[in-house]
């Protein structure tokens, strides 16, 4: 069955350098850069990349981040609270937006 | 994962059949045109692989368990009766004596279960070995018979290694058996009062950390400061090392990873992590390892294999006629599940290599 998003294709993520190498090489170096231990440990990183992932909605990343998590010590109870963190900040920015409906609407009501 | 409670081979499970698993092992790599093991060997000037020295004699004391972890590469279980002699014991206290190989590590299936084993942990400090006990910890609280158990080891001076998959019951139990992390906790506790794993005791309580699927383990380091934070908050227990080992692709984490359609992903995992430093470090290089029958093996994967050490004659495969000469002078045999020790940072009885 043909569709738009293959689990196959993630692994060939790296071969995106075939049409275009120095970009690629350049984006993989800072990716790797990235996620290594700094200031925030990789598990940390690990969990943030999970929640952008949903906030995003990028199945690639999301199989790749949550199987990241377990192999850097994160459980069930923390992933899935760090979706919440990523539902919630989606959430608000939606209803943030409330704000600007209130005010328009207030400016054209008598 | 979820647990059975007999052992593949009381379910005359296909995969209880040793050429089926190499069978399996060997089609996961060539059927995804992976390098086999033995090829990247060669191109890290490693194959093929010899021994460094002969420091670690392992025993496997025989199959028999309480538990029937999902992911055991032994198969052991409460229906496994290959149980290690005391006449096999005897050979192999010889075997130490004559090699003067110093440390000794002890694991089963639950080593305690051998009717044998204290007479043995005995003998061998009096040889002046120091001996490791790979205890799975539930066994101490599993029958009155058990409960000093702590209290035998601290006279003995035994290390204790012992498997905690995580420090929240669910993810244990998931791999080891439902109630198994009360249990494992109960017995932590029992190990801290006598002393093992407090500072300054002498009394080493190492933990041992596995994946509870099918995924690669997390740094080591790392993993230790948590345990400890939420094994002292939680529980109030202490202990010294963590060790983060990886899951070997054979027996009952072999069918795990079929069963969950997860086996081909796991095999290019591990060849894609394949780390040639950890490799020059692993632990064959250094151990024997000797089956509940007597015979020698590279490792305890490779006994579980049922490859036995490649040595000339047949003789030398058994413990009765230990050689160190031959066995310092044999070439390890490598297969698939190989790959297990050199991923990442690599793994070991005692975790990480690199
Ligand atoms: S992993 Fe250890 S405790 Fe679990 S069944 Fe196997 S030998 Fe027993
Ligand atoms: S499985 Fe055994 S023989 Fe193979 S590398 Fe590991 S320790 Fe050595």
């Amino acid at each position: 069955m043909k569709t738009y998003y293959n689990p196959d294709d993630l692994k060939k993520f790296g071969k995106i350098g075939e049409f275009q190498k120095e970009m690629a090489d350049k984006f993989f170096g800072y990716y790797g850069e990235v996620f290594k231990e700094g200031a925030l440990t990789e598990r940390e990183k690990s969990l943030i990349a999970l929640a952008v992932s949903h906030a995003i909605q990028c199945p690639y990343c999301i199989d790749s981040y949550s199987v990241d998590s377990l192999e850097k010590g994160c459980n069930e109870e923390e992933m899935m609270e760090a979706v919440h963190v990523a539902a919630a900040v989606r959430g608000g920015a939606t209803l943030v937006h409330g704000v600007q409906m209130m005010n328009k609407v207030k400016e054209v009501s008598m | 994962m979820s647990i059975g409670t007999k052992s593949l081979k009381k379910q005359n499970h296909e995969l209880s059949n040793i050429d089926k698993q190499l069978q399996v092992l060997h089609n996961g790599v060539a059927d995804q045109n992976l390098e086999s093991f033995s090829s990247k060997l060669k191109a890290s000037n490693l194959f093929p692989l010899t021994t460094t020295g002969l420091d670690v004699f392992q025993i496997n004391m025989g199959k028999m368990c309480n538990q029937v972890c999902s992911h055991c590469h032994v198969d052991a279980g409460p229906d496994r009766k290959e149980i290690m002699t005391k006449e096999t014991l005897q050979q192999c206290l010889d075997a130490i004596k004559k090699s003067g190989i110093n440390t000794v590590d002890l694991t089963g299936g639950a080593p305690e279960m051998n009717p044998h084993f204290r007479w043995f942990v005995e003998e061998a400090y009096k040889l002046g070995c120091k001996t490791i006990v790979r205890c799975n910890l539930t066994i101490i609280v599993a029958n009155k018979k058990y409960f000093d158990l702590p209290e035998f080891y601290k006279e003995n001076e035994v290390e204790i290694v012992s498997s905690l998959p995580h420090y929240s019951s669910k993810k244990t139990d998931s791999q080891r058996g439902d109630g198994v992390f009360d249990r494992s906790i109960r017995a932590l506790k029992m190990l801290n009062e006598v002393g093992y794993g407090m500072e300054g005791s002498g009394l080493t309580l190492n933990l041992v950390y596995n994946p509870s699927g099918a995924f690669l383990p997390p740094a080591q380091a790392g993993l230790e400061k948590q345990f400890k934070r939420q094994l002292k908050k939680d529980f109030e227990i202490e202990f010294n090392s963590l060790f983060a080992i990886t899951n070997i692709p054979i027996s009952r984490y072999l069918d795990y990873l079929v069963a969950s359609e997860n086996f081909e992903g796991y095999m290019e995992k591990l060849v894609n992590a394949y780390n040639p430093i950890a490799a020059k470090g692993v632990m064959c290089r250094n151990t024997i390892s000797v089956g509940w029958d007597g015979y020698l093996y590279d490792c305890d994967f490779n006994q579980m294999l049922e490859l036995k050490v490649a040595v000339g004659n047949k003789d030398l495969q058994h413990v009765k006629d230990f050689n160190s000469i031959a066995l310092l002078e044999r070439k390890i045999i490598v297969n698939e599940h190989c790959y297990g020790c050199t991923a990442g940072a690599g793994s070991s009885c005692g975790g990480e290599i690199t």
